[in-house]
């Protein structure tokens, strides 16, 4: 097995630091906001979270097409590396979002179209991971994973996106709000900083772990050809 | 006997020119093939009809259906009847194919692999609309509301045209794995909950006579989604019978 590249050990170092740098930040410089209160902080991990999610699910869109195009494995892997990543990722949006909303809403969860989607997101990516489950044969594995995360990527993903032109309690802090939004609030300038940061410290976690997760997905390829041709 | 005569000539003519010409008489000889298998067989339909009159049924005891509650559930327990018998239909019209070696007939059969697809798809599409045809009779007398409406009936075309472009793809891979009769609904009821939520707002909307300006939304995204899984569908279905 190759080892670990000093650019991969560079990124680590620097993801480690980013993500201390902006736990900081968002403890201490971002300001506390004036109406919710202290639960107001979960907001930024939360958007960077479902950013990550959103970022993912799209990396095994393209990912997808690439492979149908070209055919090679490295892209089946890209594939469910970022599809895994991105769904950790965004069950942690929706659980950061739910604590969020208890302090902010007063309840746990309540059946908004932008909550709902998010749920149904989710699951389509569970399912994502019962298809390759059932598949042996590694081709055509690779194939069906391909095909599903396109598909499920121009449906649900951009439905959750596009979800702005719903009546929605959700705030969406970028752009404009919609009209029944709750706990919308305006941003300061430390406030967007913060936010920002963030955002870029979650996708340098999600490069570094992609990367991790590749070269892990590449040690699987090699272990499942080697057994197949053991039984055989 | 007729409709199986006319399949063979079709099948048989070979002509070797690769036009739309030659794509039409592909789909009809498929279409028409799974037409006179249920016209003998008749399980598909009676199935899926069967079944989803008993999901009227169990919902008229679950939701306790009175003439308050119908107005506003309708539409809702009308969508999901078809998408539970849509899935019935779907990996029962796939899974004929693959235990019976068919789907490997049609795969060597020297026509473009699209044809298959929009074959199979039209065909689980007029099913559909078959069964369709007979629950919303019943509905409107077992519960009398009137669901004569040209408005839901054209958000019903759209909507089962886009479960079905979906649905068709899905289940022609759900074949082909292990577990195949447990995930298709696994994999399909996720992915078409756009068409679902588009189309049982606007037959919501058509029900309760909202008007047209706030239901034209709706009918933009189910036809948005139809294009969308149709066009997709299309370009990925050879992925998905390669062997």
């Amino acid at each position: 097995m190759e080892s670990k590249p000093r650019m991969l050990v560079i990124l680590d170092v620097v993801t480690v630091l980013l993500f201390l740098t902006a736990v900081g930040m968002v403890f201490f410089y971002a300001p506390l906001e004036a109406v919710m209160g202290q639960v107001q902080r979960v907001f930024y991990f939360h958007v960077a979270n479902a950013w990550v999610g959103m970022l993912g699910f799209m990396v095994a869109a393209i990912a997808g097409i690439a492979f149908l195009r070209k055919g090679y494995r490295k892209w089946d892997i890209v594939g469910l590396a970022a599809i895994e990543i991105s769904f950790v990722f965004f069950f942690t949006a929706i659980v950061s979002g739910s604590i969020w909303a208890r302090g902010s809403w007063g309840t746990w969860w309540t059946w908004d179209p932008r909550l709902t989607t998010a749920a149904i997101c989710e699951l389509v990516y569970a399912a994502y991971f019962l298809l390759r489950q059932g598949i042996e044969d590694p081709d055509r594995r690779a194939r069906f994973g391909a095909v599903y995360a396109i598909l499920s990527f121009i449906s649900v993903p951009l439905t959750f996106i596009s979800i702005r032109i719903f009546r929605t309690i959700h705030p969406v802090i970028i752009g404009s709000g919609a009209a029944g939004a709750e706990g919308s609030f305006e941003m300061s300038s430390k406030m967007l900083l913060t936010f920002i940061f963030s955002l870029v410290t979650f996708s340098f976690i999600f490069a570094d772990l992609l990367w991790h997760r590749i070269r892990l997905g590449k040690l699987a390829d090699e272990t499942e050809s080697l057994r197949l041709k053991t039984l055989q | 006997m007729e409709p199986i005569s006319q399949a063979e000539k079709q099948v048989t003519r070979k002509s070797s020119s690769l036009g739309i010409g030659q794509f039409f008489r592909a789909v009809t000889a498929i279409i028409w093939k799974d037409l006179a298998a249920e016209l003998r067989s008749r399980e598909l339909l009676s199935a899926m009809l069967v079944f989803a009159l008993l999901v009227i049924l169990v919902f008229n005891f679950a939701l306790e259906l009175d003439a308050q509650a119908r107005a506003s559930v309708t539409a809702g327990v009308l969508w999901v009847t078809f998408a539970f018998a849509g899935t019935l239909g779907l990996s029962r019209s796939m899974a004929l194919e693959k235990d019976r070696g068919c789907l490997d007939g049609l795969l060597l059969a020297p026509v473009d692999r699209s044809t298959i697809y929009f074959g199979k798809a039209i065909g689980n599409l007029i099913f559909m609309l078959i069964v369709e045809a007979i629950v919303l009779p019943v509905y409107s007398v077992l519960y009398s509301v009137n669901l004569f409406n040209p408005g839901l009936l054209l958000i019903i075309l759209l909507g089962s045209i886009g479960y079905v472009a979906v649905g068709t793809l899905l289940a022609s891979m759900a074949v082909q794995t292990r577990t195949r009769d447990i995930l298709l609904p696994v994999l399909l009821f996720p992915l078409v909950i756009p068409i679902l939520i588009a189309a049982v707002k606007g037959s919501t909307g058509f029900l309760q006579g909202v008007d047209i300006i706030d239901i034209r939304p709706w009918i933009n995204l189910l036809l948005v989604y139809d294009v969308i899984f149709v066009a997709v569908a299309f370009m990925v279905f050879d992925y998905i019978v390669e062997e």
